[in-house]
């Protein structure tokens, strides 16, 4: 199983490393499908079915399209290639995030956890179960934040009109 | 290595990479993919202790698919701010967007 899921972490990361560091916006966009596609393979090894599914279905359909749909919507004059930001910033945010990453391999390293057997995969209908029952108030509250997110895009983004005096 | 230091190891790796685009890349799209990144690094947290760690449940699972939908709100409301910024500013380069003032 270990084997199994190192390839995948792989799978999962090379994109995403990749992602971060193409300059063409389109196809660092289509690399971050990718990366979470291949997460969404790591959960379905995980025996996280249903989490692997919605992983797929909100990324890889949802998310990707809006921000493919951003990318089209905004582009930058003739060209997708952008200026590469300025030395000071990308020195200070290479030591934000090697501070971070060295905190967080050292945690990994130093830390002894327990090697659990692991827990059985719930079944669908158990999870059904708890969605309708103990979880029924956050279900649908998560439902009118989404509804919510939803007006709150289309006002956003939607051109207002001549009439009000903007200068869309 | 056990399972769970795998997990967790991919999922640090996950958070560093989405931290390398929030904090250098300095385009809008950019940042906000790279948010969503860590928060997949979060979510993969959460499944990594639902299924090796100790004390069994179901509340980790549950979490994340909460998580998910939640992300989604957020970029889709992302998405719409970078293409308001886009029409005031014609640029997405978070270094332009320095005004509170369209």
């Amino acid at each position: 199983m270990t084997t199994l899921l190192a390839v995948l972490a792989l799978i999962c990361l090379a994109p995403a490393v990749a992602a971060v560091l193409v300059r063409n916006l389109i196809h660092s966009a289509l690399l971050f499908v990718l990366a979470w596609l291949g997460l969404a393979a790591f959960y379905l090894a995980l025996g996280a079915e249903f989490v692997a599914f919605a992983q797929a279905l909100v990324y890889v359909g949802g998310v990707s399209m809006v921000a493919l749909f951003a990318v089209l919507l905004t582009r930058p004059g003739r060209t997708d290639l952008l200026p590469p930001p300025s030395a000071a910033r990308a020195v200070g945010g290479l030591a934000a995030v090697s501070l971070v990453a060295s905190m967080l391999a050292s945690s990994l390293f130093w830390s002894r956890l327990p090697s659990m057997e692991p827990t059985a995969p719930i079944p669908l209908r158990r999870l059904g179960e708890l969605l309708a029952g103990p979880y029924l108030v956050a279900v649908l509250l998560v439902g009118l934040i989404l509804t919510v997110a939803l007006i709150g895009g289309l006002l956003l983004a939607a051109p207002r009109r001549p009439a009000e005096g903007a200068d869309a | 290595m056990s399972p769970l230091h795998l997990c967790l190891a991919l999922s640090a790796a996950l958070f560093c990479t989405g931290l390398v685009a929030v904090l250098i890349r300095g385009n809008a799209i950019l940042v906000l993919l790279g948010v969503e990144l860590m928060l997949n690094a979060a979510n993969l947290n959460f499944l990594a202790f639902w299924r090796f760690g100790p004390g069994g449940g179901e509340a980790g699972l549950v979490f994340v698919l909460f998580s998910i939908a939640v992300a989604a709100a957020e970029a889709a409301v992302g998405m719409a701010l970078v293409i308001a910024v886009h029409r005031h500013l014609r640029s997405i380069r978070i270094a332009d967007a320095n005004r509170l003032k369209g």
